[in-house]
Parts: C-alpha cells; sequence; structure tokens
C-alpha cells in the first residue's frame, strides 16, 4: 500500500555519496570496499610521527553519547581530532529522553552552534536514522551505535581487520558467537559480510540469545558451538552483559562459558590459519579464556587500532558527501 | 428544536434490514419517520439530495480514545467528536485510559457532560473492569453502569491474578454487563514496540510476540465460559486469536470480535524505516495474520471493524520509534479505509457496512447502526468514489498522528446527521 524506499538510502547524498553513516545495511560492495579503502590508507598514516591531516579542518564535531562508552567515544574523539576538527564531546547519560530534554531539543542546540557533524550513540534503536531523517538532516550523523539495531563503525573496524589478514571475503566461513539478541555490532557484521560476500556467515548462541527468524538475515544457525566452529576462518566473539544472568535468560555464566565460551579446546576445532576477534569489553572466562584473548589468534587490539582508521575514513567520506550535497543545494536555488 | 429532513434517491444501505435500495428516507422529531413514502402531513423543513451518496446508518466505533478530562493536549471531547462527525461515526466507545481513571461515576458523568456540549457524536464510555485499572480490587461496576457505562474493561493493562479477574467476570456477569478484553500478556510483551519477526529482527527492535496476544485470550476464554459472562474482544491482531473467539461462540459462548482497520489493511513490514506513525500497539502484524484477518472478515469471524483511535500531540512521535507513544489517529480515515476493502474486492459494500454498523451495535446490544422507522436518526450521506486526502490543513483530530496523513482515499462523508440534526456537512 506505501510504496517505501529503502530507508537506508538516507545515508546517500544525489551523486551516491556518503553523507551519513547510520548502518551497513543497504550499502554497496564498492561503498564499504571504498570505506576499507579510506580506512587502510589513515592505518599508515597513524603510524606516522605526525598522525594529523586537514580533513576536517574548521569543522565542528560533536560526540554526542547518551549512553556510556568508553573505547568507541575515545577512538572517535581521537580519529576527529586527527581529521583536525574542533571536538566536543557530550555524555548524556541519561536512560531515557523523556527526562528534561528531548533527543531533538538536544540536538537543534547543537545544530545551533554550527556543528558539522554529529557522532550519535543512544539505547534506542532507529535513533541515528531519527536524528538524520527528522532533526537534522544537513548535519552529517555517524551512528555510534543505536539500540540493538546497528554498530557500522565496530562492524567496518572488524571487516578491516578481516581483509588485513584474509585479504579477500569470498573464501571466508565467519561465526559470530554470544548474545545475538541484544547486539547491534553482530547485526551490522552481518550485513557487512553479506555485502562484502563471504562465502558463510554462522551464528552460534543459545535459543534465548537469537532474535526470531535471524536465518532471514542470511545465516546459518547453529545452537551447537562445536559444530559452529568446524573449520571456521574468522570467530567473532560478542560481549555478554552482566545483566542477562538476572533476565532468565541464561542460568549461569559458568554454565554460558562451558557451553559458548571460547577456549583453547574448542579453538582447535576452527581453520589452523584462523583468527578470533572480539567487540570489547571482554569478559575474561565468561565468553572467551584469557589464553585465547591474549593468545597469537587474538586480533582484539589491532582491532582498537583499526577503529580509529575507520572512524577517520566514515568522518571525511560523510562530510564530503554533505558538503557536495549542500553546494549543489546552492547551485541549484 | 428538530427539523423534518427528507433525504431523496440516495442509494439507501441498512445492513440490519437487509436494505440496499434506491429511496428516500424522511426524519422526523430526531428518528427515522419513513422510507420510501413521506409520512401523511411529512412537510419538510429541508431536503438533502443524496443522488449518487449512499446513505447509511450513522457509523459506530468500539473504540475510540478522546483523550479527555486528563490528556488534553493530546485531544478532547470537542476536537475527537468533531472529528468523529467529519468521519460519519455517530456513536462511539470510549476506554477507560482518562486522568483520573473511568472507574468513578464522577468522570462518567463529566465525560457524558462534555459530549453533550459538544453534540457532535454519542459518546458511550467504558467503565474500569477494577479499580484504577490497577488488577486488584473490582470497580463498582452496578453504580457506573446506571450512569452509562456501556461495559467494563481492564484496557491492556494486566490482571495478573486470574482469581481477581474471574471475580470481576462473576461480578459482571452477575449484573448481565458486558465485559470487553483488549488482551496482552503484559509480561510476554514488555518492552515490546512491534510484531516479533524478520523486520523487528532487523531493526533491533523489541518484539511482542503473537503469544502476548493469544494467551491471554486463551485465557479470558476460559474464564468467559466458567463464569458465563458476555465478553468482547477488541482490536484483536492475530489470525489464531480470531479462530480462538469464532470456536467459542460456536460452542455457545456470548462472545464477539473487533478489528481495528490497521490490521487489515498494514503489516509489520511497514514498520521498516522507524516510522513512528507505525508504532501501533497491538502491533501490525504478519502478511499471515492479516491474511487470517482478511479470511475472518469474509467468513464473518468478527462483528465489528474499529479506529481503536489514538491522537497524539506532535511531541509524543518526535523521538527514535520505540521511545514514541503507540496509536493512531483514526476517526477521520475508517470510512475510507474501509472502503478499501471493498475496492480490494474482499467484501461488498453493504457487508462492509455491516461492520461500521449494525454489527458494533450487536457486539453493544443497543437499537442504534439501523435504520428502522422510530430508530434514532444517526445517518452518515457519503459519497464512495470521491477521492480526498487528510492533511493539516483539514483535520478536525486534534492528532496528526496518521501514515494515511496526505494519501490519496476515497469516500467522502458528505452529511452526518445525530438524533435528525445535522452535525456535519461539505
Amino acid at each position: 500500500m506505501f510504496v517505501q524506499q529503502d530507508p537506508n538510502l538516507i545515508q546517500l547524498n544525489s551523486a551516491g555519496q556518503l553523507k551519513h553513516f547510520l548502518t551497513t545495511e543497504g550499502l554497496s560492495r564498492e561503498m564499504l570496499t571504498e570505506i576499507l579503502d579510506t580506512a587502510d590508507s589513515f592505518v599508515d598514516m597513524n603510524a606516522q610521527q605526525v598522525k594529523k591531516v586537514p580533513l576536517l579542518r574548521g569543522k565542528t564535531v560533536v560526540n554526542l553519547f547518551f549512553e556510556a562508552s568508553t573505547r568507541t567515544a575515545s577512538t572517535f574523539e581521537l580519529a576527529a581530532k586527527r581529521l583536525s576538527a574542533d571536538v566536543l564531546n557530550l555524555n548524556i547519560k541519561t536512560s531515557s529522553t523523556s527526562k528534561g530534554e528531548t533527543l531533538k531539543d538536544t540536538l537543534m542546540t547543537m545544530e545551533a552552534m554550527h556543528s558539522d557533524m554529529f557522532v550519535v550513540r543512544h539505547s534506542d534503536s532507529g535513533a541515528a536514522h531519527y536524528i538524520a531523517r527528522d532533526v537534522t538532516p544537513h548535519v552529517a550523523v555517524i551512528n555510534a551505535g543505536d539500540g540493538r539495531h546497528a554498530h557500522p563503525t565496530q562492524a567496518m573496524l572488524d571487516m578491516l581487520t578481516i581483509r588485513q589478514h584474509k585479504g579477500a571475503f569470498e573464501p571466508l566461513t565467519v561465526a559470530i558467537v554470544g548474545d545475538i539478541l541484544h547486539s547491534r555490532v553482530a547485526r551490522s557484521q552481518i550485513h557487512a559480510l553479506r555485502t562484502l560476500g563471504a562465502t558463510e556467515i554462522r551464528v552460534i548462541a543459545p535459543t534465548t540469545l537469537l532474535p526470531r527468524h535471524i536465518e532471514a538475515l542470511g545465516v546459518t544457525v547453529f545452537t551447537d558451538m562445536q559444530q559452529g566452529l568446524k573449520d571456521v576462518d574468522v570467530v567473532m566473539m560478542l560481549r555478554l552483559q552482566k545483566e542477562r544472568m538476572q533476565s532468565a535468560l541464561l542460568p549461569s555464566e559458568s554454565e554460558f562459558y562451558s557451553r559458548y565460551g571460547l577456549t583453547e579446546e574448542k579453538l582447535k576445532l576452527t581453520h589452523p590459519d584462523s583468527i578470533v576477534m572480539h567487540p570489547g569489553p571482554i569478559n575474561r572466562g565468561v565468553e572467551i579464556e584469557t589464553s585465547v584473548a591474549d593468545g597469537p589468534k587474538s586480533m582484539i587490539l589491532k582491532q582498537v587500532t583499526n577503529g580509529i582508521a575507520v572512524r577517520m575514513a566514515v568522518m571525511s567520506m560523510a562530510m564530503g558527501g554533505q558538503i557536495t550535497e549542500q553546494q549543489a543545494a546552492r547551485e541549484s536555488e | 428544536m428538530t427539523l423534518n429532513i427528507a433525504i431523496k434517491n440516495g442509494r439507501v444501505i441498512d445492513p440490519a434490514n437487509n436494505l440496499d435500495l434506491l429511496t428516500d428516507l424522511y426524519i422526523s422529531d430526531g428518528k427515522i419517520a419513513a422510507l420510501g413514502q413521506a409520512p401523511d402531513g411529512f412537510v419538510a423543513d429541508q431536503n438533502i439530495d443524496a443522488c449518487n451518496l449512499i446513505v447509511s446508518p450513522g457509523l459506530i466505533d468500539l473504540c475510540a480514545n478522546l483523550r479527555e478530562p486528563g490528556y488534553s493536549r493530546k485531544g478532547t471531547i470537542a476536537s475527537e467528536t468533531a472529528a468523529a462527525a467529519a468521519g460519519g461515526i455517530t456513536t462511539l466507545c470510549m476506554p477507560p485510559l482518562t486522568k483520573p481513571i473511568a472507574d468513578t461515576t464522577a468522570v462518567i458523568d463529566l465525560i457524558e457532560d462534555l459530549a453533550k456540549q459538544a453534540g457532535n457524536a454519542r459518546v458511550l464510555p467504558m467503565g474500569a473492569l477494577t479499580q484504577a485499572l490497577k488488577g486488584e480490587q473490582l470497580s463498582p461496576m452496578y453504580g457506573l453502569s446506571q450512569s452509562g457505562c456501556i461495559g467494563f474493561t481492564n484496557a491492556r493493562q494486566p490482571i495478573h491474578s486470574s482469581l481477581t479477574l474471574v471475580r470481576c467476570l462473576e461480578y459482571a456477569a452477575t449484573h448481565d454487563l458486558l465485559v470487553i478484553f483488549q488482551p496482552m500478556d503484559a509480561d510476554l510483551a514488555a518492552g515490546g514496540t512491534m510484531h516479533d519477526d524478520i523486520t523487528c529482527t532487523r531493526l533491533g527492535l523489541s518484539g511482542i510476540p503473537e503469544s502476548a496476544e493469544t494467551i491471554e485470550v486463551a485465557r479470558c476464554l476460559l474464564l468467559v465460559e466458567q463464569t458465563g459472562v458476555k465478553a468482547h474482544f477488541g482490536q484483536l491482531s492475530c489470525e489464531r486469536s480470531v479462530k480462538m473467539v469464532t470456536d467459542a461462540r460456536h460452542r455457545g459462548l456470548r462472545v464477539t470480535a473487533d478489528i481495528a482497520i490497521q490490521n487489515l489493511l498494514l503489516t509489520d513490514e511497514n514498520v521498516n524505516g522507524f516510522d513512528p506513525n507505525f508504532h501501533l500497539i497491538p502491533p501490525l502484524r504478519s502478511q499471515l495474520d492479516r491474511a487470517g484477518l482478511r479470511h475472518a472478515l469474509v467468513s464473518d469471524g468478527f462483528q465489528a471493524i474499529c479506529s481503536d483511535h489514538q491522537p497524539h500531540e506532535l511531541a509524543a512521535k518526535q523521538a527514535p520509534f520505540a521511545a514514541t507513544e503507540p496509536g493512531m489517529t483514526g476517526l477521520e480515515t475508517l470510512l475510507s479505509l474501509s472502503l478499501m476493502l471493498v475496492q480490494q474486492e474482499l467484501i461488498s459494500l453493504p457487508q462492509m457496512l455491516a461492520k461500521l454498523t449494525s454489527g458494533p451495535a450487536s457486539v453493544l446490544n443497543i437499537d442504534l447502526g439501523t435504520l428502522t422507522p422510530g430508530s434514532s436518526a444517526d445517518i452518515c450521506i457519503f459519497d464512495p468514489q470521491q477521492e480526498w486526502m487528510l492533511t493539516d490543513e483539514n483535520r478536525r483530530s486534534a492528532g496528526a498522528n496518521t501514515p494515511f496523513m496526505n494519501f490519496p482515499l476515497k469516500g467522502v462523508v458528505r452529511y452526518t446527521l445525530l438524533n435528525g440534526a445535522l452535525v456535519f456537512q461539505q
């Protein structure tokens, strides 16, 4: 009845360039590859003595974290600073917008200060879409995590890490393990891996931590970790929030660890050249054995390093796309 | 003063009497005086030319939140009954979700006074089944019914204790009062904002599974059977729920059901894109559920279509999807949206009008929703083919929260009469 445009198209300007970065879903393989290529160039630069480029000089980036974060917030801040932007960090730790000022008012206030980019983390799924579509469409919006929906920069830094170690995505079998139900990271990883052409994407979790019909996203579901890990090239672990134990989703941490924790023993089932990833912060002895987290297959710190490069890439690309769009709009007036 | 009105040359459809005829209708003293031939000595003060128009009994909406008292930022009885009149609705049932909650005769009297002052539509308040809808103490149902409550509901507030629920039903049965369920298991639905399925998984929203509704329908039906109370199930969204109620009716239980029009037209896939106008509770369900509901429409599995009208102020929908308030405004689009079911050749026009007139009247066991001579002259005269759009400029409801805003619709109400008086015309 309603002719619906792909809602993820609002990420692109009329020339097809990125102007917001809200989700990995609906972006083309070329676009994801461009993000990875751009990030690669920043990886090299970040290893230099002078770690700064003037791409965002004179631009104001506001980090709006409505939900607590350490590594995502700090890597976004570093990324913006290495692009020479002026950065304002706001930690607005309210559980809901009903307390005091609404999300809309906060954003419009920031827009009135002539901000050029918002990096937003919010506990509500769809918050970044809402801001980009309804509140401040002319400010580039970067989604730093919205509810259970998407965490696209995390997914892209994971893709970058995989590409650095595996080269191509096509031959890969990737397993995502743990709390899929509550995970925005898993959803963004799944969309990115599919678009980039991974052979098989597996999710491994007990049924209580699997969203309904997750297979419709193009994944194979395993509830048995031993079967699920067989011959995989990449193991992507997810963080398990402690409060899940209280909500009758799981009996105990120790039982979860015995069934779904990544141990040296289980890791032997994977491909000999497999790598292990985790978005952090890790719960040692709950999701992952310490020796695995610190072992040779672990990419956990590499992921953090890549996080800065990927965030620099999407920030510079989205700012470019916004500027192009606004110039085009001015010229047509 | 009421006028003598002659409605000439219309296609008169009165589902209660199986009537579908090109004829004239005469109104006198606020009542239907005659069909076809004018009564002896009838002199029309006003003639309405209904050529090419449908003349139907005024529509009856079994669920419309008018927001007053307590939430006048969302709508008032005056604004929302004006919207009803513009939508051809002459009678509407209002859930007890006011502030204070409609569990005392004082609140019921206030609602009735305000409705009378506005004079746009007949408002039939539902009383709270339990005090403050807390699911603990019985409300004074008998006294409330004497004040005019048409039935009793706990809305979607839980009655956790089945023992308390049994007592509510027994007490209602004692006085032969109608109990209305809007079934939803509070635990299974907790935190949920949409139907729990593929779209929900993709969007990362919290889901409301079908079982949140079907389990509560099953529990209520078993207790209806035990107590013998007369019960109605409002705004069912799942195919399975309707089947259970239909089966129970076939077993001899006094149970009826209605479906909100949006659940007959839309599905959960419409939520794709996080548009808060599709944030509804009960949620839009799967294509299979919608197909099941539409099949039940054809096979007479439920008695009425309602709007489940829930107007909101703008700010209530200006937030990320899950943080917005659920519900859509629907009085002004109920007829046009129901006409889509006819345009889609699912049912005939008289069958559709039955779900908006005689059907809901039978649920409430009231003498309305018909053009039988002697009954109240509540009439809706509309052009089923004329196109229109609901816009910010022409809307009467205080709420603009509907996905059908600025959407091409067919079916324009030309005249609405309540007790023989014109309450709307265009």
